[in-house]
């Protein structure tokens, strides 16, 4: 006996091989995990609740999943659902599936698992002594907390079979650890613990851990001793390369990962190439710890406008740094003086791109040809960075590096030349929070008799 | 004196996390392994990245021919003054280091 997961891709939204799948549903799996994010894509999707990939776009991958799970008649589950797995993207995803059982005339049972966190608990742990900082953070406050405009904690493997074990043909979770929707069902029918994480951190990202990354569809077949890794798509191959090195992907120690009731350690792991290129890992162990599961959380970081200038003039290109530090000092003071706005509620830079925009400090080269200025204003209101950028706009156009010379006059690509973009969040929870019991931060919610509501296209 | 990017097969740099950053090197094969192990320490990698060698985590993986440097981001993910949202061009500091290969 062994457990069979098949993983169709990294996440839901970016695609896979059709083909590869059906093969996959062939090769007879008892389960199909999906991620449907990450914090991969910033701090924007968990500020908001919203999903970075297109409505349509999940909703026809899902097409092809729900068909799948119906083709093999085992259970679907997909994690982290809609980028963040907020309370609000589970509900999304679980609407796209009701549209979905309703046009492909399917009554699944539904099962829906939720991660966000209300402060208070949060507030309440904290007072416990139950929440830990993870490096490089430093120890929670309660005003943080108060701070954050959606905090979500990672469940693992115990809820998601909590899921389960509420007979669910779909489990809909909101935000897991990458690896526990793939770890869950083997580890309850009892295969290795070290070979069930170790598996589901190799598949996480679907083919990634192949030869041919984009083909999406992967087997992890975990058994009492090991695991086998296999890709579905037929020119895709596992190596034992190929395969040990995607322990290093997204991950600070290529030998641990931590995950809720401890960690995984491959130091020890050995990989064999087997025929059909397929690699046999075993070695791999898990270390049980006390139960914590990691808390993420976003808070509002002010407002953005942006305005881009392009520098093609040869001596403005050749001494723009001067010419930003110059400007940017003019216009500091201008918006301290003529819209009277106080220092602490805004901030100005502008990032020279051709020239050190990515590294800054760290990067130094020749002279480009032109270089784009880019202006970021950052405020406490949308209206106020607008207004600054706006005052900002007759400085971009018309800067001159010396008083003494004829205005020069730069290249707005866009009319207008400023563009408002909204809300800027930013990450700042990383920490563990400790639970007495898995389910005490989640909660599960088994949907009877699906409501064939009208389709919704074309909503995002 | 060489550039690193010319002594290995590829590098690569990403987040691990929102709040570290990891640099892989892909030697190839372990005789330019060994080579980078004896010819680039920590201490230049830190002064590359502007950072205290404190702050470097090192791992020398012989089996894959790997060599891995991992730090706290200079800057979480996504907040304002991050420059590089999934810290993947943080890799070409590293490839344009100049050593001498030993």
């Amino acid at each position: 006996m062994s457990t069979r997961v098949l993983v169709p891709s990294g996440v839901l939204g970016l695609g896979f091989d059709s083909e590869a799948l059906a093969a996959g549903v062939q090769a007879r799996p008892d389960i199909i995990c999906i991620d449907g994010g990450s914090t991969d894509s910033g701090p924007y999707y968990l500020g908001t609740g919203t999903s970075k990939y297109s409505r349509a776009v999940c909703k026809s991958e899902w097409r092809e999943l729900m068909l799948a799970r119906a083709e093999a008649g085992v259970p679907l589950v997909i994690g982290s659902s809609g980028t963040c797995g907020t309370d609000s993207m589970v509900d999304w995803m679980l609407q796209i599936t009701s549209e979905l059982a309703a046009e492909l005339n399917q009554q699944p049972v539904i099962v829906c698992l939720y991660s966000e966190q209300p402060k208070t608990r949060i507030e309440a742990a904290l007072a416990d002594g139950a929440i830990d900082p993870l490096a490089p953070t430093e120890p929670l406050d309660a005003q943080t907390v108060q701070s954050c405009t959606h905090i979500v904690a990672l469940a693992g493997c115990e809820q998601i079979n909590a899921a389960l074990a509420l007979k669910a043909d779909i489990v809909i979770a909101g935000r897991t650890t990458d690896t526990a929707i793939i770890a869950s069902l083997p580890l309850t029918r009892g295969e290795h613990p070290g070979a069930c994480w170790h598996a589901a951190k190799i598949a996480e990202c679907g083919a990634l851990c192949s030869t041919h990354p984009t083909s999406g569809v992967i087997m992890v077949d975990i058994d009492k001793e090991g695991f086998t890794v296999e890709a579905m798509a037929t020119e895709a191959q596992c190596t034992p390369h190929s395969v040990s090195a995607h322990m290093l992907y997204e991950n600070a120690d290529p030998y641990l990962l931590h995950e809720p009731g401890g960690h995984l350690d491959v130091s020890d792991s050995h990989y064999e190439a087997l025929a059909a290129g397929r690699v046999r890992v075993t070695g791999s162990s898990w270390t049980s710890a006390a139960y914590t599961v990691k808390l993420e959380g976003v808070r509002l970081g002010g407002y953005q406008t942006v305005s881009l200038v392009l520098l093609r003039e040869e001596r403005y290109v050749r001494q723009a740094r001067e010419w930003r530090d110059a400007l940017l000092a003019h216009v500091q003071a201008d918006v301290e003086n003529r819209l009277a706005i106080e220092p602490e509620n805004f901030s100005l830079e502008m990032r020279l791109i051709g020239d050190n925009a990515v590294l800054a400090e760290l990067d130094s080269g020749p002279t480009p040809r032109e270089i784009g200025a880019l202006l970021i204003v950052t405020a406490k209101q949308q209206s106020m960075a607008d207004e600054i950028a706006r005052l900002a706009n007759p400085q971009l156009l018309h800067f001159p590096l010396t008083p003494d010379e004829p205005l020069p006059t730069f290249a707005f690509p866009f009319s207008p030349a400023e563009t408002s973009r909204g809300a800027l969040y930013e990450f700042c929870l990383h920490h563990t929070m400790r639970l007495s019991e898995p389910m005490d931060a989640f909660r599960l919610e088994r949907i009877q008799a699906l409501e064939h509501s009208p389709t919704v296209d074309a909503q995002s | 004196m060489k550039a690193v990017a010319s002594l290995v097969d590829s590098i690569r740099s990403k987040n691990a996390g929102p709040f570290w950053l990891s640099i892989d090197l892909f030697c190839g094969t372990s005789e330019a392994y060994e080579m980078l192990v004896r010819s680039l320490s920590t201490a230049q990698v830190a002064q590359a990245l502007g950072r205290p060698s404190s702050e470097i985590r090192r791992f020398d993986m012989a089996s894959l021919n790997v060599i891995k440097f991992s730090l706290p981001r200079p800057v979480v993910q996504g907040s304002r003054l991050d420059r590089d949202l999934h810290g993947a061009q943080w890799s070409t500091v590293i490839g344009e280091l100049e050593i001498a290969p030993e």
